[in-house]
């Protein structure tokens, strides 16, 4: 997932006999899921609106392993590192896949990332939570990276073909990082009196936040219609939101841990689970920049970059100077 | 072939603290390099360095006999029982001294797995087998950034010749002999490191050349890590963190 309240840029849906030739044909090939590539026609709307939501997925895959990598040195035996490491190593490269289908549309990774570094771009809420526990890697294995794949699995049949294909890779890395985040939680609440209260604090603390990913309630998701529209999304974010917590409450239930919100109860008559809404202010407050961890995020992504001016010029520049031999050589 | 058993246990100790305390060097960088595909390749370098010490250390603890893990060596022994040079255990400095420490132990490496294939000890020659495979790459790509950033731009020739300085004084610790290398090479287990002296002067000018670099003339060599005698004040504040939770929380199930 990692994108959210994704602003479409249009407002409102044209009706069929206000479309364009251009427009109705390629409203046609939606309709008839034909995906849409890179050298096709398409509304200069429907290319903002992807690259803001492919950038803000890509910004997040980036951000996203600062608070595991908040873990790496700590991580307790050499094979929780090992898989800690392949992990992160994973959602880097998600990064660079989401960057160049990106690139598709025009936009280079290099203006994405300085609008990200200018504070014009956002990544996900949810990597402005911090991990204060070893618990908390399972939990953004388990619950985070399960949250995003209930988005990501629906985003395969999204309607950009180098979106939908990205989509199709990534979400077999993220199954694989769900059972390892799972697995590590379970030897928590399985383990002793205070690896349990670990994995507990883990569960009430990311609980809320997770449930933030999919973005406001429908009532409230004013970005949305056009987005189903095009098929940039396909399922709305409260229908997401309920597929997941349908398969989280059990796997929950399942570790012994006491449930993290205390309005969760089967509806038998619904055939869900109901639960209360999270804090929405909170969530407004973090997107808005107010999160735990939102400044120390961006400051550590911008130093990287800045830090790493010199790295780029001198490669760039070594580069260039083998090019010059080459044709000086030729 | 019969061999002192604490030689043995010696000599993999040291291989495997050098990839362990690398690796967690290494992995400091996560989400902070110049460039996303650095970000990926030092995660990678970083795994590759975690999976050879759990070979290595998976073999000593067997060859230690005590019903030990590679987890109890690498998370319950205090620095003084640690065996790796000190140059793995130098801080990280900027991306240049980073990949210019990779590189000098990069090529260590490359000449030494090469010596060890041939091990008189199948299981220090299959685990050789299987690492040289990722030095071969871990060179190369530590060898090309070196060049890129030693013949790049004046400032990034300027870092890497002062990295240079820096790390320089850590080379030859490498290449020391002691009775355990001896023995180790009287088996056929191992080469003599002072052995490999001149292959690796041979790597190494032909890069730092490349990379207009000037190798220091002094030839001293600070020494303690792989005795254990005396690591530098950094290794302590590695293993506070590295072995934190192992500590803090004994014998649990991770």
């Amino acid at each position: 997932m990692y994108a959210q309240l994704i602003k479409t840029a249009r407002s409102g849906i044209k009706s069929r006999e206000e479309m364009s030739e251009q427009e109705r044909e390629f409203q046609d090939k939606i309709d008839n899921d034909i995906k849409i590539e890179p050298r096709d026609w398409m509304p200069d709307d429907y290319r903002r609106t992807l690259i803001r939501q492919m950038g803000q997925h890509a910004h997040s895959e980036v951000v996203g392993q600062l608070p595991e990598g908040n873990w790496i040195t700590r991580a307790p035996t050499l094979e929780r590192k090992a898989i800690l490491l392949a992990k992160v190593q994973d959602e880097a490269g998600h990064g660079l896949y989401l960057y160049s289908a990106a690139e598709t549309l025009g936009e280079s990774r290099d203006e994405l990332v300085r609008l990200l570094h200018e504070g014009r771009m956002k990544y996900s809420s949810i990597f402005n939570y911090p991990t204060l526990n070893w618990a908390d890697i399972g939990a953004v294995g388990w619950l985070v990276d399960g949250a995003a794949i209930v988005n990501q699995v629906a985003l395969q049949r999204t309607s950009y073909g180098p979106y939908s294909r990205a989509m199709i890779r990534i979400c077999k890395e993220e199954s694989f990082h769900a059972r390892q985040g799972y697995h590590a939680i379970m030897n928590m609440a399985f383990g002793t009196p205070e690896q349990k209260r670990q994995a507990q604090s883990a569960v009430d603390r990311l609980w809320f936040p997770a449930i933030m990913m999919f973005g406001p309630t429908d009532a409230d998701s004013t970005n949305s219609d056009q987005s189903m529209a095009w098929k940039i999304k396909v399922k709305s974010n409260d229908e997401l939101r309920q597929q997941f917590v349908d398969q989280t409450v059990p796997q929950i239930e399942y570790l012994g841990l006491d449930l993290p919100d205390a309005g969760i109860k089967w509806n038998e008559e619904r055939g869900h689970y109901d639960f209360s809404d999270p804090d929405w202010s909170e969530f407004f407050d973090v997107i808005k920049g107010n999160g735990p961890c939102n400044v120390d995020r961006l400051k550590d992504r911008v130093a990287a970059w800045d830090d790493g001016e010199w790295v780029r010029d001198g490669l760039m520049a070594h580069a260039q100077k083998k090019a010059a031999a080459k044709v000086a050589a030729e | 072939m019969s061999v002192d058993k604490q030689h043995l246990l010696q000599f993999l100790l040291r291989q495997g603290d050098n990839t362990l305390v690398l690796g967690h060097r290494v992995s400091e960088w996560c989400g902070h390099s110049p460039i996303l595909e650095e970000d990926i390749a030092l995660a990678n370098t970083a795994l590759d360095l975690i999976g050879q010490t759990q070979m290595w250390l998976g073999y000593a603890a067997e060859v230690q006999g005590e019903g030990k893990s590679a987890d109890d060596l690498a998370f319950l022994r205090d620095a003084w029982d640690f065996r790796n040079v000190l140059l793995t255990e130098l801080p990280n400095g900027d991306f240049g001294r980073t990949l210019l420490r990779q590189f000098l132990f990069d090529a260590f490496q490359s000449v030494l797995m090469g010596r060890l294939m041939q091990s008189s000890d199948e299981t220090v020659a299959a685990i050789a087998a299987k690492a040289s495979k990722e030095v071969a790459y871990h060179v190369e790509r530590s060898a090309d950034t070196v060049v890129g950033l030693g013949d790049g731009t004046e400032e990034s020739h300027r870092r890497m010749q002062e990295a240079l300085e820096y790390l320089w004084p850590y080379v030859g610790e490498m290449f020391a002999s002691d009775e355990t290398d001896a023995a180790m090479a009287a088996a056929g287990i191992a080469p003599d490191p002072a052995s490999l002296r001149e292959e690796y002067d041979a790597l190494i000018s032909k890069v730092l050349t490349d990379a207009t670099l000037d190798i220091p003339a002094a030839t001293y060599a600070h020494k303690g890590g792989r005795t254990g005698y005396m690591h530098t004040e950094h290794l302590g504040h590695l293993l506070t963190s590295m072995q934190w939770l192992q500590r803090a929380y004994p014998g649990c199930e991770w």
